[in-house]
């Protein structure tokens, strides 16, 4: 048996984030705080924006790049609820359930959701690969009953009749 | 004005005057409509001058707490000898509550000149907006605005930088938005030593909501006796108000009105009541944070930090979230329970358990498996999360269910009874 540990066939090897365009806009935030630690957040996001979710690795890589411990940029992924630790569907849903606008019918509009992109179970991904479809507390719209993010685009008054138009607008 | 309606002839509007003109939002379309105006009077005024305009003018915090906001500037060091800072709190959150997102969709300029006439006024260089990580498009919107405000030269020595957070409540907490700022969890700080002592990187702060920050430039151009006048009742509670109205009205959207306003026209008139064949059946008037009121308490109602008080409630942020009769008061509790589990820092202990065991307690009494000594240990419960913590979303929690259970007891007497909720029994 060997002992040596070979990557799996298919699994792309690491590629750093902060290299070119990226590491400049990392360069460029630096600047407006008086400790590298505090543009952990910022650092967070352009993983994110990049890669599509923040690995074990990317957390080391920003630990490195920040001068701190992966333990500690773990311990700040873990708390906040937008960076995501797995990877997610090609689109991400965040559907808002509290509340205000529960009464409106909020409740509906995820079934429907879950229905029309085939991912069936609120944070699984669908068999396409295409969807991931989560539950939020309050994306502070509620007026706007209900409203849900894909993606980055921010989309007010969903009911459950209009979700399938929706989804056939997001390829 | 009621966007996205038109405005209503009572409103009175100050601060949402150009919701809905898509040219307000360039720095041209802004200058137009006399912006910047006030900060270029700002910049010629001693520090200290235009703080005490603004303690003239009775300005109290948008956020929640309702503190004056000349005081709370007064607060900072007059010498300066260690680097001053201003956190703009654009990190709205609370349930109920869509104002400051509408501010700076439509007035991304109001919100930054509001911001460097404060970073003026107590003598900070560097303000930072922190911004929800979920509200994406007023981010770009204010990036697109402070872009365009920076080439134009407008803040002189003030930098101003968006600081997008990324999905927790908690960080609308003042000492928790620093920690976040500063690339930490969001944990609430023990108070003290306070923000304009010690505050983001440990220097002195001052935090103002959107809201707060947006009317400074109207009290600095019409000046503080003008902003006193706006008020209809309490002389404590001055100027206008943004309401976010949600939940079962026919208009839902933000009304601007004067302090003191009664909260049934806000519902009834402007917001066009109920939809139709229902009635009012409970109002929660200032987020999701504050005890609610049934419909006799909402009908009597004045819209001002003492009026809300008066009836048992608080004003506090102005989200007004409206149930009509159709509504299962349990079951929307234990979603409000639930908001705050899954918002909890976990520092503290009252909190971290309380409101787990205030959603699981909820839940099993909705499944129908509801013990009858459950509503003794809600309140129990509730008494052991108020006033315990370091911050105030474990009283946060407790406030809808003590005044729930005070309010609507036969309808948690029911689920004790046999009713079974149909999501939770399956």
């Amino acid at each position: 048996m060997s002992v040596t540990a070979h990557p799996a066939p298919g699994i792309e090897e690491y590629q750093p984030v902060f290299t070119g365009k990226t590491l400049d806009q990392l360069n460029g935030i630096l600047p407006r705080y008086p400790t590298k630690q505090a543009a952990l957040l910022p650092a967070l996001w352009l993983v994110q924006q990049a890669r599509g979710w923040i690995s074990d690795r990317n957390m080391t890589e920003v630990a490195e790049v920040l001068g701190l411990t992966p333990a500690y940029v773990k311990g700040v992924v873990t708390f906040y609820t937008m960076y995501h630790q797995h990877p997610v569907g090609k689109h991400f849903v965040q559907v808002c359930t509290t509340s205000p606008c529960n009464v409106c019918g909020a409740e509906a509009v995820v079934r429907a959701l879950l229905d029309a992109t085939g991912a069936g179970e609120l944070g699984a991904t669908s068999p396409d690969g295409k969807w991931t479809v989560i539950e939020v507390e309050c994306l502070g719209a509620c007026g706007f009953a209900t409203p849900l993010l894909i993606d980055d685009d921010f989309i007010e008054s969903v009911t459950p009749e209009k979700v399938a138009a929706l989804v056939k607008r997001y390829k | 004005m009621g966007y996205p309606h038109k405005p209503h002839p009572q409103e009175t509007v100050v601060l949402s005057k150009h919701f809905g003109e898509v040219e307000a939002r360039s720095y041209k379309g802004w200058v137009k409509r006399g912006g910047y105006e006030a900060l270029k009077q700002a910049l010629t005024m001693e520090p200290a001058k235009i703080t005490d305009v603004v303690k003239e003018s009775g300005l109290r915090g948008r956020g929640g707490a309702g503190f004056p906001t000349g005081l709370k500037w007064s607060f900072m060091p007059k010498e300066k000898k260690k680097p001053h800072y201003l956190c703009v709190n654009a990190d709205e959150s609370e349930p109920g509550t869509f104002k400051d997102r509408e501010i700076m969709r439509w007035t991304p300029h109001a919100l930054l000149e509001g911001t460097a006439i404060a970073a003026h006024a107590i003598q900070a260089e560097v303000a930072y907006v922190y911004i929800r990580g979920e509200f994406t498009e007023p981010c770009a919107i204010m990036e697109q605005a402070l872009g365009e405000a920076n080439a134009a030269g407008v803040f002189g020595k003030i930098k101003i930088y968006l600081h997008r957070g990324a999905g927790a409540y908690i960080c609308g907490e003042e000492t928790a938005l620093m920690n976040s700022i500063e690339g930490k969890r969001g944990n609430p700080r023990i108070k003290p030593p306070f923000p304009a002592a010690f505050g983001v990187f440990g220097m002195p702060t001052t935090i103002n909501n959107v809201e707060t920050l947006v009317a400074v430039p109207h009290i600095l151009r019409n000046g503080a006796a003008w902003y006193k006048g706006l008020s209809l009742s309490s002389p404590k509670s001055t100027g206008t108000k943004l309401f976010s109205v949600c939940g079962h009205v026919q208009r839902p959207g933000n009304y601007e009105v004067t302090m003191g306003f009664p909260l049934k026209d806000l519902l009834y008139e402007l917001c066009g009541g109920m939809p139709s064949g229902r009635t009012l059946k409970a109002c929660i008037p200032g987020g999701s944070s504050v005890p609610i009121l049934n419909r006799e308490e909402t009908e009597r109602c004045l819209l001002d930090y003492e009026g809300v008080v008066e009836q048992g409630s608080m004003l506090g942020s102005g989200g007004v979230i409206v149930f009509d009769d159709s509504v299962d008061m349990v079951y929307q509790i234990m979603r409000l329970a639930r908001f705050y589990a899954h918002e909890s820092c976990a520092q503290c202990t009252q909190c971290r358990e309380g409101t787990a065991w205030t959603t699981r307690i909820l839940e099993r009494m909705l499944a129908g498996q509801g013990k009858p000594a459950d509503l003794d240990l809600l309140l129990d419960l509730s008494e052991n999360m108020t006033g315990k913590t370091i911050c105030v979303l474990s009283d946060s929690c407790a406030a809808p269910v003590v005044s729930g259970i005070k309010k609507f007891r036969n309808e948690f007497e029911a689920y004790l009874a046999g009713k079974k909720h149909p999501v939770l029994a399956a």
